[in-house]
């Protein structure tokens, strides 16, 4: 890739594929699944940010997705705010949350870490699952749409709502990603990473490890809270699965599978693992068989991901 | 004029002391070795001295300012930087990014602009680049700068930690064992960057396993055995001490140790 | 979600202190605590023996319920059904040392953690294939005749959850403290390296290791399954309560494990009793939280130095 730096070029690749993969849609159904992917795409590049990054493990960041995605069932309804409001009200109350459970339980390692953000995941999960009166429950509740059809609609442009969350959720993709890829190789973003390698040596160098983590933290906290606003607005009807521990679960696979430094690596995993259930609907019932084999096998064989591993290879056979 | 003063340094891991009571100080601009056999302390009197073990008893200044149980990331603000015996490299990034890395506290955190890759942000990081590829040429890295940091050599990884410390601007730098595991000619270069870096007024303590080595660059050496300090003068004086010599010898070749003594 | 634990003490009302209602509560506490109890001695194992947290230890105990019922259901007496269950999940412990965590040797912890993460949603997944998910129960040991204690009743069920968590914990306490071989596990957790230099087989100590956490989460499977029911996906959210267990235990000795995962299942009891039956499960990551920040070491656990 000499020339064109991995920012452009990651960046030119996924707008190509936005722009480009209606053309092999044969129906609405895959705009349907194109934006499910791109919105589990969105989210796992937050988890790129902090796994991949930062080196830190989160079971937990389906808890953000649900209050992105109940801010915009409860906002209209209660508070009366528009759905774009909504959207940011989400990714504030994640990132504050994040910012306020993030400082002690950032300062846990491995294991520990693990379990706690589990736990707050299992927390959010309860609480909208127990607060029926607030949230509907188990029986989930609808939302309020976005307006954008009716905008257009008003201008005489007709449009799908699929075809249309395919194009939103490809433009919030490709903005997230551009955010990812200036983090990389900033100043802040060097800091994050050096964390992944050696907390110590990063602190030797003036790094406060424990701001960094929150950093990161905060950052794809509010990934996964606009991923889940816009799968609320699609869907327009949310349930407290959105923040289920499988889910955090399946961002986190789809990040390491893809490659969980890579950007287009969260991309490429949000495929694979959006997609899959899609196709082989013959499978339904050996869905989260594949998830836990999918799970070790890339852990074992794997353990850089499918990007980098891919790229390593051609790099390999280009010199 | 000393930058750097410790008095009475020790710690006790669960009841058994490891570094005893420790003092020594390093004038600035100088290069103050520690020496001392395997498992002497000095790796432990470092960890204190750098903010990574919380030491029991003594204290450290820095400057005159007392820094004992400062968390490390104050330290390296305060101008203290140090590398690793055990390389801590950062292997997921390239050989350039890890000296640029080291430009942390220079470049500040500013997170939003660089998120948005506002052009503050790309200001700082050609900044930290040129500045990076300067310390590299110091270091004798200029050609690779792009590699992986994980593809150089041993030698090479610690020229890269030494330029990443220098990248903090320290005015003490601290050294683990910098020519451990190298061969006679990259001892060599790396004692030469030593005394190139104490030239441009950096003062340096190192640890040292090898005596040989210190003995050339050293204004001043410290000498350490089981946790205590037992010796420290100029290199030629401190080479010719009896407890010196027993101490290497005690523990380096029990068999020399009856010639020496019969 | 675990299915609640049975509630047969007569409700008084809200407004008074009822002492058979406290102790209702303590039953019930000490049978949950006891399946906790043993979760968290088979975490502590295999944590001991190689440094992994297996988050998979919950399905050894669904397994253990699953197998037994199916089994049983089959015509096979009882008690054969819980034996033959409980060597089926050892097989399934050494196969995911053998398959899944040797293989990934030198696999950063983040690594490892979803390694034994995807092993405990395969085995989910494939015990809803393979079985159903359907909740299921066979006959207690004893029978289901409640004993009155104090204004309180205990299921004799739950003497024999109680007896099965001490009997694990002692025959673990006398593995470790009195056998050559429970020694050889200790000293491979102690120092990997200085062990295979001694000879001891530090790869057949890890599968041992495997081995006796299966069966100590098979059994917990096979007593509760009376009392609390089984089904497929009963295996998280054991794992996360005894995992609190080990970690208020200190992450080290059986003796911290039982104590942790007895508090873990008093607290949730009390709890339920007093406070809110809905969120008696966020209890455990409660208690994980504060024991994580207030005494990171647990209640008997030393500490560690990292590294340099």
């Amino acid at each position: 890739m000499s020339g064109l730096s991995v920012r452009t070029a990651t960046l030119l690749a996924l707008a190509l594929i936005v722009v480009l993969a209606p053309v092999l849609f044969p129906s609405s159904f895959y705009y349907r699944v194109g934006a499910l992917i791109f919105v589990n795409g969105l989210a796992t590049m937050g988890l790129v940010i902090l796994v991949g990054y930062a080196g830190q493990v989160s079971l937990g960041h389906a808890g953000f997705v649900g209050i992105g995605a109940y801010a915009c069932a409860l906002g209209p309804v209660y508070l009366g705010l528009p759905q774009i409001l909504c959207v940011v009200l989400g990714a504030a109350i994640s990132a504050l949350l994040a910012f306020l459970v993030g400082r002690p339980i950032l300062k846990l390692k491995a294991h520990y870490l693990a379990v706690a953000t589990l736990g707050l995941g299992i927390l959010i999960y309860m609480v909208i699952y127990n607060e029926g009166w607030l949230t509907g429950g188990p029986d989930g509740m609808d939302v309020q749409p976005l307006g954008v059809r009716e905008l257009l609609k008003d201008y005489g442009i007709k449009v799908g709502s699929s075809e249309l969350w395919y194009w939103i959720s490809g433009v919030v993709l490709l903005v997230g990603a551009f955010v990812a890829l200036n983090l990389h190789n900033s100043p802040a973003g060097r800091a994050l990473r050096s964390l992944h390698d050696s907390e110590v040596a990063a602190s030797t160098i003036g790094i406060d490890v424990a701001r960094m983590k929150l950093t990161a933290f905060v950052i794809s906290s509010v990934y996964a809270s606009v991923a889940g606003s816009q799968v609320a607005l699609m869907n327009r009807f949310v349930t407290p699965d959105v923040a289920g521990f499988i889910h955090s679960v399946e961002l986190l696979t789809m990040a390491v599978l893809g490659g969980a430094a890579s950007v287009m690596g969260a991309v490429v995993g949000a495929t694979i693992l959006t997609a899959l259930p899609q196709v082989l609907t013959v499978f339904e019932d050996f869905e989260h068989v594949l998830l836990g084999l999918i799970m070790m096998l890339v852990m074992i064989f794997l353990r850089e991901g499918l990007v980098p591993s891919l790229a390593r290879r051609m790099r390999r056979s280009v010199s | 004029m000393t930058i750097l003063e410790v008095e009475g340094l020790g710690i006790d891991f669960g009841g058994l002391t490891a570094v005893g009571k420790v003092s020594f100080s390093v004038d600035r601009g100088k290069i103050v070795s520690v020496i001392g056999p395997n498992g002497a302390g000095k790796t432990t009197l470092f960890n204190m001295i750098s903010g990574i073990y919380l030491p029991t008893r003594g204290c450290v200044r820095l400057e005159g300012r007392d820094i004992t149980g400062v968390a490390s990331h104050k330290l390296a603000a305060m101008g203290m930087s140090r590398t690793f015996q055990n390389l801590m490299v950062f292997q997921q990034m390239t050989v350039l990014q890890n000296v640029m890395a080291g430009r942390h506290l220079t470049e500040g955190v500013h997170v939003l602009p660089d998120l948005l890759g506002l052009p503050g942000s790309r200001r700082r990081n050609r900044e930290s680049e040129r500045e990076a590829q300067r310390l590299l040429e110091l270091v004798g890295l200029a050609r690779g700068a792009r590699r992986e940091a994980s593809e150089l050599s041993y030698g090479g990884l610690k020229r890269l930690e030494i330029a990443r410390a220098l990248a903090t601007q320290p005015k003490l730098l601290l050294l683990d064992e910098p020519a451990a595991g190298c061969n006679a000619v990259e001892t060599q270069e790396i004692d030469k960057l030593i005394s190139d870096i104490a030239e441009t007024g950096v003062s340096i303590l190192l640890v040292e396993h090898d005596m040989k080595l210190v003995m050339k660059i050293s204004g001043h050496v410290v000498v350490m055995d089981q946790g205590e300090k037992i010796s420290e003068g100029r290199p030629e004086v401190v080479a010719h001490d009896p407890r010196v010599i027993e101490a290497y010898l005690g523990t380096e070749a029990e068999g020399a140790k009856t010639h020496a003594s019969g | 979600m675990a299915p609640p634990p049975p509630n047969n003490g007569r409700r008084t009302d809200r407004q008074g202190w009822h002492m058979s209602e406290f102790l209702q509560f303590l039953f019930s506490g000490i049978t949950v605590g006891s399946v906790y109890a043993l979760v968290a001695l088979g975490f502590i194992l295999i944590f001991n023996a190689s440094g992994v947290v297996n988050f998979a230890q919950g399905e050894f105990v669904m397994l253990g319920g699953m197998i037994t019922y199916f089994t049983y259901a089959a015509g096979v007496p009882l008690a054969a059904a819980a034996v033959f269950a409980i060597v089926v999940t050892c097989v399934v412990g050494v196969a995911l040392n053998k398959l899944a965590i040797e293989p990934a040797r030198g696999a950063s912890v983040v690594a490892l953690i979803i390694i034994t993460i995807g092993a405990s949603i395969f085995l989910r997944g494939l015990a809803q294939v393979v079985f159903d998910k359907q909740l299921h129960r066979f006959p207690s040991i004893s029978g289901d005749d409640p004993i009155a204690i104090g204004g309180a009743t205990i299921l004799p069920q739950s003497l024999w959850i109680v007896g099965g968590a001490l009997a694990a914990f002692l025959a673990l306490y006398l593995f470790f403290a009195r056998t050559l071989t429970g020694k050889a596990v200790v000293a491979t957790a102690n120092n990997k390296l200085a062990a295979q230099l001694v000879g001891i087989g530090t790869n057949n100590m890890m599968t041992l290791s495997f081995a006796l956490a299966a069966a100590v989460g098979a059994l917990g499977g096979v007593l509760m399954t009376p009392i609390t029911l089984t089904s497929y996906d009963v295996g998280l959210t054991l794992a996360l309560k005894g995992f609190a267990g080990a970690i208020l235990g200190g992450m080290g000795s059986p003796f911290g494990a039982l104590v942790g995962g007895l508090l873990v299942g008093l607290i949730e009891a009390m709890t339920a009793g007093y406070i809110s039956s809905e969120y008696k499960d966020a209890v455990a990551f409660i208690v994980i939280l504060l024991v994580l920040f207030v005494m990171p070491n647990g209640l008997f656990g030393r500490s560690a130095l990292e590294r340099v």
